[in-house]
């Protein structure tokens, strides 16, 4: 599903400067815990969060996310925005809550993020 | 490649705004190297986890990356308290990060042992009083 499709389905208020519907989006996440976003979330996945600092923008550059949602009526720092920009990082916001947002993309097709398995020490 | 690239970043203590700018730097440069995806966002988590840290626990420290042909060595140094039982600190889900940290998304207990997990080779060596020194290796062909 693209990024466009995917923002109808959950209502959600854009800020991008990019062309949403060329943004595909296969898996996604949800997860408001950064260290275990680091962990357990393959790199495509779509992140789904109720933290809105700008560090959530960081962790989505760092695994190379094609974007982040702010469930639940957040709405994101001033900050968090302007480096989303910088980055091509589209930010939706949505008024449901995560729950909502996880099932509606789940009966809509959006499959989980894959967990990579612990490395051989 | 020639002589081994070498990036060294001064992290400030408790600076949330600026954290994850110099892992984003190193990220940005092994990218420009031709250097794989897959091991670019390995990379990627080492050093921000390590850079995390260093702004959390440490009142900062020194994040450095040297990249050479076959492997990026990536060392956090730092001067702060130090741990001092590292095998427990090593346990998921330990964590001994502030209320400040855990609001921004961090202090799960996960950052040592996610670096561990993407690392090739790991090394910490900590004094309780003096700082701690954290190394990591990832090969490119591997």
């Amino acid at each position: 599903m693209n990024l466009k499709e995917l923002a109808g389905i959950i209502d959600a208020e854009v800020i991008s400067d990019v062309d949403l519907s060329e943004i595909d989006v296969p898996n996604a996440y949800a997860c408001d815990l950064m260290s275990d976003v680091l962990a357990f979330c393959s790199p495509g996945s779509l992140l789904l969060t109720g933290l809105t600092n700008i560090q959530i923008v960081r962790t989505a550059q760092m695994l190379d996310l094609p974007a982040v949602v702010f469930v639940r009526g957040k709405i994101p720092l001033e900050e968090t925005v302007s480096l989303a920009k910088e980055n091509g990082i589209p930010v939706l916001l949505t008024k449901y809550s995560l729950y909502e947002v996880c099932g509606k993309l789940y009966a809509a097709g959006v499959k989980p993020s894959y967990v990579p398995q612990p490395r051989e020490a | 490649m020639a002589a081994p690239v070498c990036l060294e970043y001064r992290i400030e203590g408790n600076n949330f705004m600026t954290a994850g700018t110099a892992s984003n730097n190193i990220k940005n440069t092994l990218k420009m190297l031709g250097i794989q995806s897959e091991v670019c966002r390995r990379a990627a988590v080492i050093a921000y986890e390590a850079e995390i840290n260093l702004v959390i626990h440490a009142n900062g420290g020194i994040l450095k990356a040297v990249i050479s042909e076959d492997r990026l060595e990536i060392t956090a140094k730092d001067e702060g308290p130090g741990i001092p039982d590292i095998e427990q600190a090593m346990t998921e889900g330990y964590t001994t990060a502030s209320n400040q940290a855990r609001e921004m998304g961090f202090g799960a207990g996960m950052g040592l042992p996610n670096i561990k997990r993407n690392s090739d080779l790991f090394e910490i060596e900590s004094t309780p009083g003096e700082g701690t020194m954290l190394k990591s290796t990832v090969f490119f062909n591997k």
